[in-house]
């Protein structure tokens, strides 16, 4: 139970085609990340799974059975919503238990139900506040709560952690993926953040203006993109792209070269030091190659390049991306 | 706004503002106090502000009348259940209109406002006629309907606007929990809306009660109530000016009360939500 | 959230409010336009049909129009200058720091909930009454006559009873406009050098600009169907002196019983009033940008 099949998923808004049409196929027990830039699509795919908005055209089948025409509550998913979505007027107990009494459950069940999910996500101390008095990392764990009650085929997951401050982002993203772990239920997750898609997927699907760019793991993603926009959003800082004379020099339109993967002090190309950045860890610097143009370089510990400095660097050749006009991998 | 005064402006300033103050109420307060004066000192020349003989004789008399306590009762009755019907048939098309919205919500919103801009004389005889055909004239039921159809659209504007201060996404969470429609306006919808539905139904119970249109025109003796008593017999017969006072007192005392805790929400109604 | 199932369920909720709106409005509007074209009077058993305009031309040819036309926009007019005006000023008194604030609201905002009857009536019987109202008793304080104010200036009072009924509406509106002017605009006009004169001009005006405009637009919606105060105190007298368009289209149906005439002055004061709106939306409409 939960594979999820789209196929040929349209969806219009008035005149504009939001999604002119996609197929993909997600096998149960997967984690599955929905990534792209702002507008691409992703949120509108995940509601379209859910149920909360209609296909334009095309199928959605859920183990099997095709749950197009099916409204929310009956295709048997659980969705965290962004902004949490709690029942503000309601404990944290009744919060975690309305799907249940929904579903119609006695309400010794309910509570038997309602204790396990609050002992699984450590809210056993809450369970009689109000969501108003709960932190931002409590109230995710009560939304994520009341999803993991209902059992269900899949969990969809709409930018859960970006209302969190960046220390507790990390720590919630590694209790979703220890929950996945130990539940192994499918899920969704769409982003915006291409470091919680490495991090946390089984397969990401990089969606750009509607369409999928391409689908993979993530070391797919990053070792063999397939055209220049995945290149680009996949990797921390951006895969440097260069156009121009040595590019065709590479029998290529465009190659590109990651910023880890320039060697420093050495190689065939120079430029002037813009500016660098010291994280102790790295050194990120930032260099105006001329004729190759503005290149992000990435060194290992400390290196020491002042603004104005110039420097040599070269490739990794093996690590050279090369694209053609159209942008597609060669 | 506020900023500290100088000790002397602050004085000068909160002289003035408390001299207008007590201008502007004191009609009001006047005739509360002719209500508990007795009617020879209440037309005295020169008249005094207070007199040495109190009474309550005024209100015993006044409520004793045969007809008063039923006018007092019509307009509970009217103000409540006009109220009431209306609230029962704005919610839904507010949870509407709020949470589905079509393209042409906006515009139906608009168009429903805009029936209250109507003159309420142009519609006045049809109507009249129609509700001496079906014997609604001087009812209490007609007049229920006639005041819950002329709020109508600001009942359904506030809570339309009380409504759209919801998270949509609370709602969609309880779709995705298993709730029904019903369901939904039940568990989630009402106890959220709950603040927005009071302040709806308190406006409303205040516009209702001070109607004084159709309460004159539709009413003879029987459903008429205090604003058509009040507007008929304001040169009254056997009403003289201590009397009329405390039939007047006891007539707004219940409003005035409502009104003080309801300044937010008459901003809110009354400008369609255009000043916040 | 906007599904097929939901927006069939939707059309159903809404259908209900929309019925009845069409019943209370356009049903009766149209039945007024087609009594405006009959000769309809109840005290004439036969009611014979079509009289095309003509009883639209016994208003255009009756003085008694003009003037309920000239006393409408008079007492509309009147009543928006009085309040707007002396609403900014009483709104910028009492936003200052001034003690106890919250009880000054209150006993400013007291007249717009008495209902208009009353109000009418305290003001007929406790103040204009030329023999026991304090203003006769405050003339004859001073040597002079007492006013009969309802019997010699009847539409110049009846625009002061509605001021005073409608003073608060504009107050409480306008104060809550000022309340929401930062404190931070008004330092730094005062930090540019701008004195409290300049200051109200340059920075509280043009922010209360836009409730102005709602107040005014809100106003002219409820006083063109002033009813209650006419009907309560000068019953539109002496002779038509108060008599504004509504009261004298009551009139028609309810004394002189002409149901067609009636009807004819119902679809003029429609008329009149989308003009007024037109012209409002027009000068003062671009204030809004909602």
């Amino acid at each position: 139970m939960g594979k999820i099949e789209l196929t040929a998923v349209r969806k219009s808004f008035g005149e504009v085609d939001v999604i002119p049409g996609i197929d993909l196929v997600i096998e149960n027990g997967e984690f599955v990340v929905f990534v792209g830039p702002s507008g691409c699509g992703k949120s509108t795919l995940l509601r379209l799974i859910a149920g909360l908005e209609d296909t334009t055209s095309g199928t959605i089948a859920i183990d099997g059975r095709d749950a197009t025409a099916l409204p929310p509550a009956r295709r048997g998913l659980a969705m965290v919503f962004q902004s949490y979505a709690l029942y503000p007027h309601m404990t944290v107990r009744k919060n975690i238990a309305f799907p249940l009494k929904m579903a119609g459950l006695p309400e010794a069940e309910q509570a038997v139900r309602v204790e396990r999910a609050a002992k699984v996500l450590n809210l056993t101390a809450y369970l009689d506040r109000r969501p108003g008095q709960l932190s931002g990392g409590q109230r995710q764990r009560v939304a994520i709560g009341r999803a993991i009650v209902r059992e269900p085929a899949a969990f969809l997951f709409d930018e859960p952690l970006s209302n969190l401050d960046a220390a507790l982002r990390v720590g919630m993203r590694q209790e979703i993926t220890e929950l996945h772990q130990s539940l192994k239920t499918t899920m969704i997750y769409v982003t915006h953040d291409q470091v919680e898609a490495m991090t946390m997927a089984d397969k990401i699907v990089v969606l750009n203006a509607g369409r999928i760019e391409q689908v993979g793991s993530p070391l797919e993603l990053y070792n063999r993109p397939k055209n220049t926009f995945v290149a680009a959003f996949i990797g921390s800082p951006k895969m440097n792209l260069i156009d121009g004379a040595e590019a065709a020099r590479h029998g290529a339109h465009t190659i590109g070269i990651r910023p880890e993967h320039i060697d420093i002090g050495s190689g065939p190309w120079s430029g002037t030091v813009i500016l660098s950045e010291h994280l102790g860890s790295d050194t990120f610097i930032k260099v105006n190659a001329g004729a190759l143009g503005t290149l992000t370089l990435r060194g290992g510990g400390e290196v020491a390049a002042g603004p104005g400095e110039t420097i040599t660097f070269g490739p990794q050749v093996p690590k050279l991306h090369r694209f053609g006009p159209d942008g597609l991998a060669l | 706004m506020a900023r500290a005064l100088a000790p002397r402006r602050k004085l000068i300033i909160t002289l003035a503002a408390w001299s207008v103050a007590l201008v502007i109420f004191f009609p009001v307060l006047w005739m509360l106090l002719t209500s508990f004066k007795t009617e020879a000192s209440a037309v005295a020349s020169p008249p005094q502000l207070f007199t040495a003989d109190w009474t309550f004789e005024n209100y015993t008399e006044v409520w004793a009348r045969s007809d008063y306590p039923r006018f007092f009762w019509n307009s509970v009755v009217i103000a409540v259940g006009s109220t009431l019907l209306g609230l029962a048939i704005a919610i839904p098309a507010a949870w509407a209109m709020a949470f589905v919205p079509g393209p042409r919500t906006k515009d139906l919103l608009m168009w429903m406002l805009s029936t209250k801009m109507m003159p309420a004389v142009a519609v006045m005889i049809p109507l009249y006629l129609l509700f001496q055909q079906m014997g609604l004239i001087d009812t209490r039921t007609g007049l229920v309907i006639a005041l819950m159809l002329m709020n109508l659209p600001i009942i359904i504007w506030m809570l339309y606007t009380y409504f759209k201060e919801i998270p949509a996404e609370i709602l969609e969470a309880a779709r995705m929990d298993g709730a029904g429609m019903w369901s939904e306006i039940a568990y989630v919808l009402t106890p959220m809306a709950l603040p927005g539905i009071a302040s709806t139904m308190l406006l409303n119970i205040i516009l209702a009660w001070n109607e004084a249109f159709w309460t004159i025109v539709l009413t003879t003796t029987n459903a008429a109530p205090l604003s058509a008593f009040i507007a008929s017999f304001s040169a009254p017969q056997g009403l003289f000016y201590a009397k009329l006072s405390a039939a007047s007192a006891m007539a707004i005392m219940p409003i005035l009360i409502l009104g003080w805790f309801s300044q937010k929400q008459l901003v809110r109604g009354l400008t369609f939500g255009a000043v916040k | 959230m906007a599904t097929q199932s939901n927006r069939l369920a939707a059309r159903v909720m809404v259908a209900p409010s929309v019925i009845l709106l069409l019943i209370w409005m356009v049903v009766p509007l149209a039945m007024t336009l087609y009594y405006s074209f009959r000769f309809y009077r109840l005290i004439s058993p036969e009611r014979t049909g079509w009289v095309g305009f003509t009883n639209y031309l016994w208003f255009l040819n009756s003085p008694d129009f003009w003037l309920s036309l000239f006393n409408t926009l008079a007492l509309v007019g009147g009543v928006l200058l009085i309040t707007v005006v002396l609403g900014v000023l009483i709104a910028l008194l009492i936003d200052q720091p001034v003690r106890g604030q919250g009880v000054l609201r209150i006993l400013v905002i007291a007249p717009f909930f008495v209902m208009p009857p009353v109000a009418a009536s305290i003001w007929e019987n406790l103040f204009m009454h030329p023999q026991n109202g304090l203003f006769a008793a405050a003339a004859r304080g001073l040597g002079a006559e007492p006013i009969l104010f309802l019997e010699q200036y009847p539409l110049l009072s009846i625009i002061g009873i509605v001021s005073w009924i409608w003073l608060p509406f504009a107050t409480l509106i306008l104060l809550t406009a000022l309340q929401s002017l930062s404190s931070e605009q008004l330092e730094a006009a005062e930090m540019d050098g701008a004195g409290p004169f300049a200051r109200f001009r340059h920075v509280i005006l043009p922010h209360l600009t836009r409730a102005i405009t709602v107040v005014i637009l809100i106003q002219t919606i409820f006083l063109l169907a002033i009813f209650g105060e006419i009907f309560t105190t000068t019953q539109g007298g002496p002779g038509s002196a108060s008599t504004t368009l509504p009261y004298m289209i009551f009139k028609q149906a309810i004394v002189a019983k002409d149901i067609g005439r009636a009807a004819a002055g119902g679809i003029i004061a429609v008329i009149l009033a989308n003009i007024v709106a037109y012209f409002l939306m027009r000068g003062i409409g671009r204030h809004l940008d909602k």
